[in-house]
């Protein structure tokens, strides 16, 4: 494997450098997050963000996005051990090059007339949006790449944070390039 | 036809050509005993869970069939969380029907209620909580699919009481699509471009050998195995969960390798230039330590299972495909590799000088408990079924039992699970009754499941348990020994506590002690001659004895320790 480091913005990284993206489609039965997470956990491979929803217009199955540490261990070692498990039905490894990452961030910071101003140009220039306001707190969304995630967390712990959400990501295959599945 | 759950289940079991399960009955699984009246399937009362999990293995490594186990909710399904667990470190075919308690009372705390599918889902291959009688059918086609195709494991069916309760229209699925499992592709094509390097990589080695694991069992290729040998002359090495797989008489064959294999063995991996694995996934108990296990060496991986490839060592050839495909292939492809006469006159030297020895018996006892294997081996019917526990005995039973065929060695590889012979030896002897079945046993091992031997007596399976009673847990206390300044730490049993002639005739069977050589021999004899009750022999034997040779945990194979005996032997 020769995973090249996604480039980010700003210094703050959740991702470690060797990190893979795993497409992984599975049965949509009870249990079956159970089953992986446990997987990953007896193995010692660590989940670096998991994220889950019923897959593309069929309730039999769901999706479920893992970004996976490949340097806790061999990525050839996780799916092949993934693959074992009878509900796991398609795998895709996605290297970060050759993926398109999406991830959400909501997060709620406490404003006042001094830092408000502040806060607004932040919110512009990262092309995050704002969600929901009260006179002393601004609730503020950005959709985007994990690195843009990753910046604007960094950006807003300059002000006094009330709750900061991450969802985890998800990934397509970027047009033109080919994932092994 | 309508059906309750409990019959469809019965009857399910049955459209699966299923003849015997090993069970004991409870709360949550009583609908499913009253229609087992009315079946043709032999029930075996057991005595303890445990005992039900182990029987239903021997009798699957005996048989080659899968062994059935049946236990209800609570603790009769966490009492057989060990066999569930030694059959997936040995990939053992097992179904195991737990009951459940109604569905409406799961995750209330009911009582005898457990999570089991979530306690076994690391240890089974697959498993099942059923949610309707009408997918009963189904839960059990799936089961013995999963349970015997691709790398085989135990899978486990929980069935709710209310769900064997409720009524059903009668289905069984005929085709694998009904079974609905999308993400289960046990085989695939093999892939003639790895075929033809593994050839390739044949023909140019000088010093090959084949690494032979439980996967050529599991996999019936004991046949490919011989003809693929016999014509590349290569020589044969059998793990622990391989014995069987490769006739011990036979002059290619070097035994046993790893932790308390021969030397022989031990020594050819470590020298050769090409070692291909057939179904063996470099156990460190085989490979010592790792990075000086066969450095030289070229490795060709042959496995059904891909997540065996690379996970130890890196293979410059895998091969995903059961083993008796791949030798076929290999022999359709005629590689042979170089002349091996040098690497022959290298094993040969190594077999004259290192084979295995003991200590010469004294007759007045104690006995060697080596000798009493040979003396046991000796004189058993050809085809004789040997189970053993864990520990000493079974290596020294692996070590001094010739094996010649498939199914004759029933054994706890991977796990370790001590008290697993007296249970298996049943399952076995069981799937089997037309064969003599042993088993050798330690006092240690013997003490956690002998209650079995009730089991036995009162089904009429006639089986036969030597133990090798040297009043210790054996192995642990040879690591003492050696590795801990002689330091015994609770490892001390008692020869006489209990008196295992009594405990054997309190539960019916016959018992026999033999203190020395004229008595070990009059009692196998004695023993040989009785076929209607299980016979137990207490072997007392000396506490001192060591099984060699020994590569110590974590050291390197060509540290290997031979017997002392042979200590001042040229290398």
């Amino acid at each position: 494997m020769s995973a090249t480091p996604e480039p980010f913005l700003g210094t703050v990284s959740h991702t470690p450098v060797r990190h893979h993206i795993l497409s992984v489609l599975v049965e949509n039965k009870a249990g079956v997050l159970a089953r992986i997470a446990g997987l990953f956990a007896r193995r010692g491979f660590n989940i670096y963000s998991l994220a889950v929803a019923p897959a593309e217009g069929n309730a039999r199955f769901s999706r479920v996005t893992i970004v996976v540490d490949a340097e806790s261990a061999p990525l050839e070692q996780i799916v092949g051990q993934l693959d074992k498990l009878v509900n796991v039905v398609q795998i895709t490894d996605l290297a970060p090059k050759d993926a398109l990452e999406r991830e959400l961030l909501i997060a709620t910071v406490a404003v006042d007339d001094a830092n408000r101003a502040a806060l607004l140009d932040t919110v512009a220039s990262a092309g995050a949006s704002i969600v929901d306001v009260d006179s002393n707190s601004v609730t503020v969304m950005l959709a985007g790449t994990p690195g843009a995630c990753d910046h604007i967390e960094k950006t807003l712990e300059s002000f006094a944070q009330v709750e900061l959400h991450r969802t985890g990501r998800v990934a397509l295959p970027r047009l033109g390039r080919t994932a092994s599945a | 036809m309508q059906l309750t759950g409990a019959q469809a289940l019965i009857k399910s079991l049955e459209q699966e050509g299923v003849d015997t399960i090993f069970g004991l009955p409870g709360g949550a699984i009583l609908p499913v005993y009253d229609p087992l009246i009315d079946s043709t399937i032999r029930h075996i009362l057991v005595r303890h869970e445990q005992g039900a999990g182990h029987m239903a293995e021997g009798y699957a490594l005996a048989t080659g069939r899968p062994g059935v186990a049946m236990v209800t909710s609570g603790p009769g399904a966490t009492n057989i969380v060990t066999p569930i667990g030694n059959a997936h470190m040995d990939s053992t075919p097992l179904v195991v029907i737990t009951g459940q308690v109604a569905t409406g009372s799961i995750g209330t705390d009911a009582f005898q209620e457990c999570d089991i599918t979530g306690i076994t889902m690391g240890i089974t291959k697959h498993n099942f909580l059923v949610q309707s009688a009408q997918e009963i059918p189904r839960a059990v086609a799936a089961a013995f699919h999963l349970a015997t195709t691709g790398r085989p494991g135990p899978v486990l069916i929980d069935v709710p009481k209310d769900v064997t309760q409720s009524m059903m229209d009668w289905w069984y699925p005929t085709t694998i699509e009904e079974l609905d499992l999308p993400g289960y592709r046990p085989e695939i094509p093999l892939d003639d471009d790895a075929v033809a390097r593994a050839a390739d990589l044949i023909a140019r080695s000088e010093r090959p050998v084949l690494y032979v694991g439980g996967g050529t069992l599991k996999s019936h290729a004991a046949k490919e195995l011989l003809a693929f040998a016999e014509r590349t002359k290569m020589p044969v090495v059998t793990t622990l969960m391989a014995r069987g797989a490769f006739p011990d008489s036979h002059v290619q064959h070097l035994g046993m390798p790893g932790m308390h294999g021969m030397y022989t063995a031990v020594t050819a991996i470590q020298r050769c230039d090409l070692l291909i694995s057939l179904g063996a996934r470099f156990d460190d108990r085989v490979t010592g330590k790792i990075s000086a296990f066969a450095p030289d060496a070229k490795v060709v991986h042959v496995d059904i299972d891909k997540a065996e490839f690379n996970k130890v060592r890196r293979a410059d050839v895998s091969i995903r495909a059961n083993v008796a495909s791949v030798l076929r292939a290999l022999d359709d492809r005629g590689a042979v590799p170089r002349n091996l006469d040098a690497w022959w006159t290298d094993i040969d030297s190594w077999r004259e000088r290192f084979p295995l020895v003991y200590d010469e018996p004294t007759s007045d006892g104690p006995l060697r408990p080596q000798h009493v294997i040979e003396a046991i081996a000796a004189s058993a019917a050809p085809g004789t079924i040997v189970s053993a526990g864990v520990g000493q005995h079974q290596m020294w039973a692996s070590q001094f039992w010739k094996f010649e065929e498939p199914g004759t060695w029933v054994n706890s590889g991977g796990a370790g699970t001590m008290g697993f012979g007296v249970p298996a030896a049943i399952g076995a002897k069981v799937g089997r009754p037309d064969r003599t079945v042993w088993c050798i046993d330690g006092d240690g091992c013997f003490q956690m499941t002998a209650q079995e031997l009730v089991t036995a007596r009162s089904e009429g399976i006639p089986i036969k348990v030597a133990i090798l009673n040297n009043a210790y847990l054996g192995m642990v206390r040879q690591w003492q020994e050696m590795f801990y300044e002689e330091r015994y730490s609770e490892v001390y049993l008692n020869a006489d506590l209990p008196d295992y002639v009594k405990w054997a005739e309190a539960m019916g069977c016959v018992g026999l002690r033999a203190r020395n050589l004229k008595e070990m021999h009059e009692v196998i004899e004695q023993a040989n001659r009785i076929n209607d009750v299980p016979v137990v022999i207490d072997f007392r034997t000396d506490s001192s004895e060591k099984v060699f040779p020994m590569v110590a945990a974590g050291a390197s194979n060509d540290d290997i320790m031979v017997h002392p005996l042979q200590r001042g032997a040229v290398r």
